[in-house]
């Protein structure tokens, strides 16, 4: 899959902030986003960055869409992509 | 409101004579639109081509045989999003070389490959950068990180491409008969609006910024149906929500900083002018064609491979001779089969049943 996440911020230590998505937490840098951003904000991550951010309401549907698509992507993975799926979640080049 | 949006759609089209192809650029909305049967909503004479939009899908032959020429040198260690692992190159892919004895890791995030640097000095850690415009900057980031934190053993490979530069050398081919496009959501919420600008002034055609949910797509092809029946070429933004008209400054003004435009082999389609993105002079010690540099020859398309039209929009993946009989996800001839955003796996994963 290759849709840039929404995801919430639940903590900042400069550059760095974890978010949590989908239950999961993760590390993200912030080096490329062009407003602040503070704790319950939801930003756009795409391969570990922020990229934009987004309201709340909006963000909560793009969840939505998303998890059906990874869920339908789930019924048919080749054991080798299932291995760098389990490993890291999502891992792709990033389209459009 | 989905049905709302469909009917309006249908009354557009009846005041339109011809029949109207959309060129939908991004691969994440091809599958979307195949996922959400979006197809099944329109109208008859309305037909969404896919365009090349897929970074996976348009990594020629030639960079897939380089990074593996690469790899089988004893101190590199090459680091790869996992849907490049399967994209053939001439002979083999970075899964092959990996069964092979290559160190090849699969990485989340460029900064995870930096870290698999810091990790192992002693080793040249190649991050294979393919992407469009939504992940330039970040690569642009992870290099600005290795500078900062000394890790001198960084290196990436850039097969990097921008979107509005393909646009308009496909444009200016001819090859491409859209009558207005449906523009990629991250790339622009990235780059904005303006990029585009010279789709509206230069072709006088429509294009709509539109997001991936069903009523998104319907919404970015009933703007695009409204223009043209009003006579107009303009750039619009149905993903408000996401994409800001000016994008995202500082990450372009990043990108700009490390990339500067160079030309780029499109696999299928050739090379397009200004379409590619390579390291600038002063970050030349990243780029590790400047320390490793195989001979590596021009790839073969396979032999009947459509991908090349598929992805200029001129033909449909069901229009390929080998879809769903020689070429199918588990046993790919060109990569628009391999990666998940190719055209013909998703028209493969969601009409596949119907078709083959």
């Amino acid at each position: 899959m290759c849709l840039a996440i929404p995801s919430k911020i639940v903590e900042i230590d400069n550059f760095r902030a974890m978010v949590d998505v989908y239950g999961a937490r993760r590390e993200i840098n912030l080096m490329l986003m062009p407003e602040e951003v503070g704790i319950g904000d939801y930003v756009l991550v795409h391969a570990g960055f922020a990229i934009q951010k987004i309201e709340q309401e909006p963000a909560h549907e793009a969840l939505k869409v998303i998890s059906a698509l990874i869920e339908d992507a789930g019924k048919e993975i080749d054991p080798q992509n299932a291995s760098s799926r389990d490993m890291d979640g999502d891992s792709s080049t990033g389209s459009g | 409101m989905i049905n709302k949006v469909a009917h309006k759609i249908k009354e557009l089209k009846s005041a339109i004579n011809r029949t109207v192809r959309l060129m939908e650029v991004c691969g994440t909305h091809t599958v979307a639109i195949c996922r959400h049967g979006i197809r099944d909503l329109l109208p008859e004479g309305i037909k969404l081509l896919s365009g090349p939009g897929c970074p996976v899908c348009v990594t020629s032959i030639r960079a897939v045989d380089t990074i593996i020429a690469i790899s089988r040198h004893k101190d590199v260690i090459i680091t790869t999003f996992g849907d490049m692992m399967r994209v053939p190159g001439g002979g083999k892919s970075l899964s092959n070389a990996k069964s092979e004895g290559s160190d090849i890791r699969i990485v989340y995030s460029p900064l995870d490959a930096l870290k698999i640097a810091k990790d192992n000095r002693g080793k040249k850690v190649v991050f294979f950068a393919a992407g469009f415009e939504t992940t330039a900057p970040l690569v642009a980031g992870t290099i600005s990180e290795a500078e900062h934190a000394g890790i001198d053993n960084f290196y990436i490979y850039s097969v990097h491409k921008t979107i509005p530069p393909a646009l308009k050398a496909l444009l200016d081919s001819g090859d491409v008969l859209a009558d207005g496009f449906i523009l990629p959501g991250h790339v622009s919420a990235i780059i904005g609006k303006a990029p585009y600008n010279f789709i509206a002034l230069d072709y006088h055609k429509p294009s709509v910024i539109t997001g991936f949910d069903a009523i998104d797509i319907l919404t970015g092809v009933m703007m695009i149906l409204e223009q043209i029946v009003n006579g107009k070429a303009l750039v619009e933004n149905q993903y408000t929500r996401v994409v800001k008209d000016e994008g995202n400054l500082k990450a372009v003004s990043i990108m700009n900083e490390y990339f500067e435009p160079s030309d780029a082999q499109w696999r299928g389609i050739g090379v397009l002018s200004g379409s590619g993105l390579e390291l600038r002079s002063r970050f030349k010690h990243r780029d590790i064609l400047s320390v490793l540099n195989p001979d590596v020859p021009e790839g073969k398309e396979p032999e009947a491979c459509s991908c090349g039209d598929v992805l200029k929009g001129i033909k449909l993946p069901v229009d390929c001779g080998l879809f769903g009989k020689a070429c199918t996800p588990e046993e790919p001839v060109g990569a628009c089969m391999v990666s998940s955003e190719g055209s013909c796996a998703a028209y493969y994963r969601y009409m596949g049943i119907r078709i083959v």
